[in-house]
């Protein structure tokens, strides 16, 4: 069986265009496979981004079909193959050459962002750490994270309105949940989130959690509990007023 | 031709994975300037990938447990050709460094009283693998990476090396290129760091990402560095064999630490029919006791199934060829029965095995809370490497050092699993503290732009040659499948010797390879690039391969089916010869200490 792709081509510093393929399919292949085999076969200067095809390691984030997705976890199967799929690269980042795109934006924002800082192991702890597995279940959900970087991909604060200098984006706000809610850390980065990552700018579309291949719950259980902590400081006249009288 | 720009730095790490990352944090540490350059993005290599656990004898699961069992179980899963020091230092320092990474916010998964959990693994006597379910490389990576990106370390991602150039004898800088431009950067540094994974990329059926094209292996060598035990490589016994574009990609050997079991098309559990003595004292002795063993019963022995990799392996490759196969040419791996042992064994197996279910879920259309998987052996991890001194990974070229997977000597001609893990963050610590070290005590280099520029016309030859030259694929496809049916699981002389004729063939293709297009981004440029590794790699696989007659570990010869004392007390070594011919030879162990060998023989009972 034969299906046809149109793929995303361009040069470093062009412009770009939907090439078509077409190429022989079997049974199982997925996305990437096909990306492969067209360049092996036909275009051997095709560029894409991959390493484990088992989706560990968020290199391949492409729009298939215009839905933002990891090719090596697409199988061909689950699209309509009686019509071209079309294959692009993540439209929120620059890109670099036809699939691939310039994703160093996400490793600045990190490195703006607190680090992790534990507590001291107490002495009824005999040495190492304790924490029960339930109080980590949820710093261990965010840890998934493979940073393929769809969530940023597709969150309309950065793609649509190109916020990237104010707003971190879902995969860091969740980043943050992740440290802010780990038993053992001891910084606080609510003032940052409010006011340098702008989480305000986040309107709970959920588009992020949506297109999430690690299934996080990124809008619901970090973003949201972040917001209320944010909010639980900033708002409530309670904790203002306190916050006045003991500096 | 000038290269785009130079960089220069006191250590240069190569490779972004468990060892060059953990490299880097310690020579950081030390005070020097530190480069890191790696292939991929930050936080992709192929440590990402791992899954089990880290073998760390922390003894929270049982406190029987001590670096000294740990010590043993990896010299009997290395078969006593290891570098003993290296598997001693191993045992001990793996605990701390594994403490280390909870301290830099690693999150394990917990015992009942809230420490690190440890899980079985084969060929561990007692639960010993650190693990956060089953993507415990994702959490090592991410942990390591995200403290090493406040540590002023310069990262270039993207970039690969092509070439090591040494200053009088001692190892200088490297030529590398950008993908992104392709354009050439040269470094120079006072000491430099090895840390570039495996080879996986060598077999047709692998477990390994693209990355894994022994390119420190094969840097290493061309660069005068002794190399030893390449003929030891390790073949999972569980890759996926269906559908056919994920064949070789891994199933976690945790299916089998959580229950699972291998059966065969008559739905014998074949692995009870085939155990070794010097295992049988710990091995169940049905399946009653093997299940009570995984549910973490302290007075059972492990099933069968657990046994080393390299035995399971054979034992699968054996049911396969006596026509008892699945019918995808694998045997069967079946963790849903366990439904018939537990309540809700389906939340279970989710629990226990998320990115398995996931993984087969999704490229296999099977849900294996209730079916068995289809499995048989992928190229998986090669003991052989870059040859160092055990306590600074040192190689042989002074100022260069080498960690983790592209370096040899603890896992002898066997490596337990987990003992990667921990590997890495145990010499990827030292290679860091001594390479720092050796930055302080010695001048800067030089490089001889000569050199740098015959590397650079050298690796741009393919575009000279164009389309009309040979397909780099091709050429890639064909030693892959030599390899595979010539130098796998079951090896003998002849088909070795066939395969090193081919592999010279390959070499000749391999020089009249061409390519077309831009030079920015070009994947047939790169497989030119790699494929001079893969065949450096291949070639000294096949030559160690012949040379040890006898069987051991992952080193099964069919013409030479037992283990042979000549061969208990030596490494084969490769280098290369000054006519640029590769020469293999015999290195003797060296002699294990008294209390050390005591340790080895307490443990046997
Ligand atoms: C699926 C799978 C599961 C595994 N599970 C486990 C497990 O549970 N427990 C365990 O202990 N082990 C496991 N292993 C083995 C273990 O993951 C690897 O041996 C280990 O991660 C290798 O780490 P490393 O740091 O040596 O190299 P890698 O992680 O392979 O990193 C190599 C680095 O070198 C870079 N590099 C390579 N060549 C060049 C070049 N020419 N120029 C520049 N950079 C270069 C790469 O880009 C990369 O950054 C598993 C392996 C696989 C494949
Ligand atoms: S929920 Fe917030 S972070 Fe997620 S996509 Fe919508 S606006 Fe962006
Ligand atoms: S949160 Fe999900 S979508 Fe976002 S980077 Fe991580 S894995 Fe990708
Ligand atoms: S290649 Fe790793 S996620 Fe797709």
């Amino acid at each position: 069986m034969k299906a046809t792709f149109q793929i995303w081509r361009s040069e470093p510093g062009g412009a770009g265009a939907l090439e078509s393929y077409t190429t022989e399919i079997s049974e199982g292949m997925v996305v990437l496979d096909a990306v492969h085999k067209i360049q092996a076969e036909q275009s051997p200067d095709l560029a894409c981004r991959w390493n484990c095809k088992a989706g560990k390691c968020g290199s391949c984030s492409a729009e298939i079909n215009g839905q933002p997705k990891l090719m090596c976890m697409t199988r061909l199967n689950s699209l309509d193959l009686t019509q071209p799929v079309t294959v692009e690269p993540m439209r929120a980042f620059p890109i670099i050459k036809d699939l691939v795109t310039d994703v160093s934006w996400n490793f600045r924002v990190k490195k703006g962002l607190k680090k992790f800082k534990p507590r001291a192991v107490r002495p009824e702890e005999h040495g190492t750490w304790r924490m029960a597995q339930r109080d980590v279940d949820r710093v261990q959900e965010f840890r998934k994270c493979i940073e393929c970087f769809l969530c940023q991909d597709v969150c309309h604060v950065l793609r649509d309105h190109g916020k990237h200098e104010e707003f971190i984006g879902p995969r860091f706000l969740l980043y943050s949940a992740q440290l802010e809610m780990h038993p053992l850390d001891t910084d606080d980065r609510l003032a940052d989130l409010k006011h340098k990552n702008n989480i305000g700018y986040c309107n709970i579309t959920k588009c992020c959690t949506k297109v999430c291949p690690e299934h996080i719950h990124i809008t619901d259980n970090a973003i949201i509990p972040l917001k209320e902590r944010v909010v639980d400081r900033y708002y409530d006249p309670v904790t203002k007023l306190l916050r006045m009288i003991t500096g | 031709m000038a290269a785009h720009a130079t960089y220069s730095y006191d250590v240069l790490i190569i490779g972004a994975g468990g060892a060059g990352l953990r490299a880097a944090i310690e020579a950081a540490g030390a005070g020097v300037s530190v480069g890191l350059i790696c292939k991929s993005l930050l936080g992709k290599a192929h440590t990402v990938m791992a899954e089990g656990g880290i073998a760390a004898a922390m003894a929270h699961n049982d406190d029987r447990d001590s670096w000294k069992v740990h010590f043993a179980d990896t010299m009997r899963g290395g078969q006593y050709v290891n570098n003993w020091r290296m598997a001693e230092i191993h045992a001990k320092e793996a605990p701390d460094r594994v403490r280390e990474l909870e301290a830099w916010g690693a999150v394990f998964d917990r015992t009942p009283d809230g420490r690190i959990n440890q899980r079985n693994f084969g060929g561990h006597r007692y639960p010993r693998l650190a693990h956060v379910g089953d993507r415990t490389g994702l959490e090592l990576i991410r942990t390591l990476q995200d403290h090493t990106i406040y540590l002023g370390v310069t990262v270039h991602m993207e970039y690969t090396v092509i070439d090591l150039i040494l200053d009088g004898g001692r190892a200088a800088g490297v030529l590398a290129y950008d993908r992104e431009r392709a354009r050439f950067h040269v470094f120079t540094a006072k000491a430099i760091v090895l840390a570039t994974g495996g080879v996986g990329r060598a077999y047709k059926v692998t477990s390994n990402s693209w990355e894994g094209t022994g390119d420190g292996h094969a840097l290493a060598y061309r660069a005068g560095a002794e190399l030893i035990d390449m003929e030891f490589i390790q073949f999972h016994p569980t890759g996926m064999v269906w559908p056919p574009s994920v064949k070789g990609i891994l199933v976690t050997e945790g299916v089998r630490g959580e229950g699972g079991v291998l059966r065969n098309s008559e739905g014998r559990r074949f692995m009870f029919d085939d155990i070794p003595d010097n295992y049988k004292p710990q091995t169940a002795s049905d399946p009653e006791e093997g299940w009570r063993y995984t549910q973490g019963d302290k007075s059972a022995r492990r099933p069968p199934e657990l046994l080393t990799r390299d035995h399971v392996s054979r034992c699968i490759n054996r049911e396969v060829k006596a026509g008892r196969g699945s019918p995808h040419g694998g045997v069967f791996l079946d963790i849903a029965w366990i439904k018939e042992k537990i309540s809700d064994a389906e939340g279970h197996i989710k629990r226990k095995l998320p990115s398995m279910y996931h993984q087969f879920k999704e490229l296999a259309d099977l849900d294996i809370t209730r079916e068995a998987m289809e499995v048989g052996p992928t190229t998986h991890y090669i003991m052989g490497g870059i040859r160092v001194n055990a306590d600074s990974q040192e190689s042989t070229i002074p100022g260069l050092f080498a960690a983790g997977e592209c370096a040899a000597g603890i896992n002898g001609a066997n490596r337990l699993g987990g003992n990667s893990l921990s590997d890495l963050i145990v010499f990827g610590k030292r290679a860091g503290e001594y390479a720092a070290e050796f930055a302080k005590k010695n001048r800067v280099t030089r490089l001889d732009d000569g050199a740098v520029d015959r590397a650079m016309k050298k690796s741009l030859e393919p575009f000279d040659r164009g389309a009309a030259g040979e397909n780099p694929y091709k050429v890639q496809y064909d030693l892959q499948d030599t390899m595979q049916a010539l130098v796998g699981i079951v090896r003998t002389e002849s088909e070795m010797q066939e395969a090193l004729l081919k592999i010279a063939g390959f070499n000749e293709r391999a020089a009249k390879v061409g390519i077309d297009g831009h030079r920015e981004y070009n994947a047939g440029w790169h497989t030119c690039i790699d494929l001079r590794n893969l065949l450096d790699v291949s070639e000294a696989i096949a030559r160690c391969a012949i040379e040890r007659r006898e069987s051991r570990g992952g080193h099964f010869r069919e013409d030479y089916p037992d283990k042979k004392d000549e061969f208990a007390t030596v490494n084969f070594g490769t280098k290369r010869q000054a006519d640029g011919t590769m020469t293999t030879y015999r290195i003797p162990l060296p002699p294990i200490p008294p209390e050390l060998k005591l340790i080895i023989e307490e443990q046997k009972q």
